[in-house]
């Protein structure tokens, strides 16, 4: 190595700052070998935290191991969760510490996620923007998403790797469920190596096109919860998003016992097929139904990809009583103003909720009386009819819309 | 003369246990003494005696410019100018009035604005030069720091916009010159804002001024000729007449459009805001609301709106600063009055020019402490923000968590007499909690604010037991403030308590004319 090129891998920076960054901060570092550490500080909120950044940004260093460095931090209002991943992430690729970390406090985990919880709504969080973590369960989707894959740049993937391993740590989530969206192979798997010690309850992989892939993460996943001792599921999700995948979903849906739902990745897909992406949506009919049958003859959920318009309220009801029409279970959504609308085009009818009810109370009934047929009326119930209106008026429970 | 804020200033504790000079620029104080328990007796003050035969015949007040004006008003040493606030950030005509005063050669002038705005930061190098010798108005921006940092020769005094009615009826402050800026007017001084090139809707801030200043200037781009139809000022108060290029910069007086939030947590408080006046049982018909002009209280008006509709409810009158979005509710029927004391959009400027529903209101009406009455403490609901909030739902807005003055009062503290007080606030911004111990600056008692709307939940006063009966079996996320605190204080962190300086640069004035608080010199 020359002496150029030491000096270089010896400094690095990471985060942001400007005037228009909120709840983010910059780290620029340097090693040095001696003289101690050594800290500059300009922050928004310096007459508050000036004082708690400092002895902050102290600890981290001294649990990387760092003795000696300069560094100048630029705070923007960033929480404490933050400002220890952009300092990990800084020294790290200042390759100095290697396989050290710091960890924030851990917050009690939230209980484990059900197989087939209510995953009507799931928020997109772009990986390196802290500012949307906080009050994303406020919104109340059904789970978060946190992102390594398309929100955040090639150039990022190594410090949100720490912020969302951080966040899952230190972030109260509400009763949302915890997803994580890595990377696509291989570059995933060194996602997993920072997440999954963090217990999230769902991986995405995206651009799943065969079976093998989702058994590797499974695989992956599987080796980590057993180093770190953790019992409670992980679930995945593999999202399809060419023609071949479509060509692969029953294989894919069905890789893996911990596959708790399929989704479809319309963006890429439509690219793979050359044509247009509308909002009517025609273009994808057959890979969605597809989609549908394939996690149903799997036995899990299928999910619908995200409705791009965040302005569009009217396009996104249709499309998402559509979906649920066509079977799928939810979507994605990457506004939380997105949230209500998808859970009420995803919300059974006052009448479809009625009708079940009565065929369930037919049920109950009939089970009462230890009669194997159930009848409604002058009409007898077929078993799969009763089994829908039982699905249905649970979910209709889950969603808060009965009691 | 009046004391310098560097010299050694007397403190008594007030009813709201804070410290507050006893004397202001030389003129003694009365501490806050709690909410209507302050009693002031005598008689209003009033301007010298005029007569007609000192005035043109031909009704021509005018004269060439701002200087002359100033001349024969008979401009000296240490006299009060005043000042207004209707042309927002776009105002010229306050630092050309103080600007040709120093170049008369004056001294020590009191600049006696409604609300001084960054555009005006050129006042503080007549501050420097000596000219003004202290502002008694709301600062922020450069002049705010200007104060805090010490330098201002005098004390501050930050007052309501009903709290500057009184404190000229009652003589605390007496105008001897306004200066008033008219976006159309003519020869007489018959003064309007809601036509011209520089229309900014309601001249309201400047009525107690040319009422009871000794003498008057209009300051117009639009001279007409007499009548200039309608007046809200009227030509038998003003001396003299001045016709300028222009009094302000359109783009700065009036936005061309308000913008609703479009942050998600902050359209949450907003929705939760309407769900608690629904909830409530305030929202019904014949009811009244005000709301301002910032991001929250639009996206409030817009859900109420919806909830209106869905409800088949309608308001007997709104008031403003009016945007679109009041206009809206007028034109669709939804009110039947809008009551406006400022205008902050072209669509508000022009609702009340052509629409007799759509009312000028002043400071007086609406907000004069020395009134028989006012129509604030007529209104059923007001939705408010603020810098801080403590435990005890007293509040700020007139200083940053840090000591720095950072807004006016405006009719903040007026709105307070509303049935029903709400701010409506995130319970934290860039990390720093807003809801404290201890507000940094008490600029309105606890006891006069009823409900804390954050994203994170609804704190309302325990005093208000109907509010907290009316919501009871609701949705809505009721805590008590502490609890959101405390969550809050969970995820930022426990801030540390800026140490604030010793030395009083401004007063908070209560809107019955006594001291309420005191603001202290950031070190």
């Amino acid at each position: 190595m020359s002496k150029a090129d030491s000096t270089r891998s010896r400094s690095a920076e990471a985060g942001h700052w400007g005037k228009t960054v909120r709840s983010d901060v910059h780290v620029a570092f340097e090693a040095r070998d001696s003289g101690g550490v050594e800290i500059s500080l300009e922050s928004r909120v310096a007459p508050y935290y000036g004082t708690a950044i400092m002895d902050q940004t102290r600890e981290v260093l001294a649990e990387l191991g760092v003795k000696h460095a300069r560094v100048a931090i630029h705070d923007e209002g960033a929480l404490a969760f933050v400002i220890a991943a952009r300092i990990e992430a800084a020294v790290r690729r200042a390759a100095i510490a290697l396989g050290q970390r710091s960890l924030p406090e851990q917050r009690p985990p939230p209980p484990p996620s059900q197989k087939d919880r209510l995953r009507r709504s799931r928020l997109y969080l772009p990986g390196s923007e802290p500012k949307y973590y906080i009050n994303a369960s406020l919104h109340a989707p059904d789970a978060v998403i946190l992102d390594l894959e398309d929100s955040v740049h090639r150039d990022e993937k190594d410090a949100a790797r720490i912020l969302v391993r951080n966040t899952l740590r230190a972030v109260d989530f509400g009763s949302c469920e915890r997803m994580v969206r890595i990377n696509q192979l291989p570059l995933g798997l060194e996602d997993l190596a920072e997440v999954v010690g963090e217990s999230p309850d769902l991986i995405l992989i995206p651009k799943v096109e065969r079976a093998e892939q989702v058994a590797e993460v499974d695989r992956m996943i599987g080796e980590i919860k057993a180093r770190n001792g953790i019992v409670r599921p992980i679930w995945i999700m593999p999202i399809l998003e060419s023609a071949l995948g479509i060509e692969n979903a029953f294989a894919v849906a069905s890789a893996s016992e911990n596959v708790a739902a399929l989704t479809i990745g319309l963006e890429d897909y439509t690219t793979d097929l050359g044509v247009v992406k509308t909002t009517e949506g025609r273009e994808s009919q057959y890979a969605r139904s597809r989609v549908v049958n394939a996690a149903r003859a799997a036995g899990v959920q299928a999910i619908d990809s995200v409705f791009g318009d965040v302005a569009d309220m009217d396009g996104l009801r249709q499309w998402g009583e559509a979906s649920r029409a066509a079977g799928f279970e939810g979507m994605g959504c990457i506004h939380p103003g997105q949230i209500r609308v998808i859970h009420e085009a995803f919300r059974p009818t006052a009448t479809e909720i009625e009708k079940a009810q009565k065929i369930v109370a037919a049920f109950d009934e009939a089970q009462s009386k230890g009669l194997a047929v159930v009848s409604l009326g002058s009409k007898m119930i077929d078993p799969p009819v009763v089994q829908r209106a039982l699905n249905l008026v649970e979910r209709a429970r889950a969603m808060g819309v009965t009691s | 003369m009046s004391a310098k804020v560097n010299e050694r200033v007397e403190l008594a504790h007030n009813a709201a246990g804070r410290a507050v000079p006893t004397m202001v620029n030389g003129k003694p104080q009365i501490p806050f003494l709690g909410a209507g328990k302050y009693q002031p007796r005598g008689r209003k003050a009033a301007p010298a005696i005029t007569s007609n035969r000192d005035y043109p015949n031909n009704g021509d007040k005018r004269v060439a410019d701002i200087e002359t004006a100033l001349r024969k008003c008979g401009l000296r040493d240490g006299m009060v100018i005043s000042s207004h606030h209707h042309l927002r950030d776009g105002d010229k005509v306050a630092l050309m009035a103080l600007e040709a005063a120093a170049k008369i050669g004056v001294k020590d002038l009191m600049w006696f604005p409604s609300a001084s705005f960054p555009s005006q930061k050129g006042a503080i190098s007549l501050m420097e030069k000596g000219v003004i010798h202290h502002i008694e108005g709301s600062m922020n921006g450069p002049l705010g720091d200007y104060c805090t940092q010490g330098k201002m020769r005098g004390m501050g005094v930050l007052r309501s916009h009903g709290g500057r009615y009184q404190a000229i009826q009652d003589g605390d402050v007496h105008v001897d010159i306004a200066v008033i800026a008219a976006p159309t007017a003519d020869f007489f001084g018959n003064a309007d804002g809601s036509h011209g090139k520089s229309a900014c809707g309601s001249l309201g801030f400047a009525l107690a001024d040319s009422t009871y200043a000794d003498r008057v200037i209009v300051v117009t781009d639009n001279l007409v000729t007499f009548p200039c139809v309608p007046w809200q000022i009227q030509g038998n108060n003003v001396d003299f007449v001045v016709e300028v290029e222009s009094i302000g910069d359109p783009a700065k007086i009036v936005s061309g459009s308000t913008q609703i939030t479009r942050s998600p947590d902050r359209l949450r408080i907003a929705e939760m805001v309407a769900q608690f006046l629904r909830a409530a049982g305030i929202m019904k018909n014949g009811f009244s609301f005000q709301a301002g002009a910032g991001g929250i209280a639009l996206a409030f008006v817009e859900y109420l709106k919806q909830m209106m509709k869905q409800d088949g409810v309608k308001a007997r009158f709104v008031r403003g600063g009016s945007t679109k979005f009041l206009v809206e509710l007028l034109n669709e029927g939804l009110t039947d009055y809008i009551l406006d004391g400022q205008t902050f959009d072209l669509d508000g400027v022009k609702s009340m020019a052509n629409d007799p529903r759509h009312v000028a209101s002043s400071p007086f009406t609406s907000y004069n402490y020395h009134g028989k009455g006012n129509f604030a403490s007529l209104v059923d609901v007001v939705i408010l923000g603020a810098t801080e909030v403590d435990v005890n739902f007293n509040a700020n807005v007139v200083t940053h968590s840090d000591g720095r003055l950072l807004h006016g009062i405006g009719g903040w503290q007026n709105c307070l007499f509303a049935g029903c007080t709400i701010l409506a606030l995130p319970s934290f911004r860039d990390r720093i909690p807003v809801i404290v111990d201890q507000v940094t600056t008490m600029t309105g008692p606890g006891e006069m604010i009823d409900v804390v709307v954050t994203e994170r939940g609804i704190a309302i006063n325990p005093l208000r037991t109907d509010l907290l009966d009316a919501v009871k079996g609701s949705k809505l996320p009721v805590r008590p403030i502490q609890d959101i605190k405390t969550e809050v204080e969970k995820i930022c962190g426990k801030p540390a308590r800026s140490k604030l300086g010793d030395r009083p640069c401004a007063v908070v004035k209560w809107v019955d004319g006594t001291v309420l608080d005191t603001v202290w010199q950031v070190s």
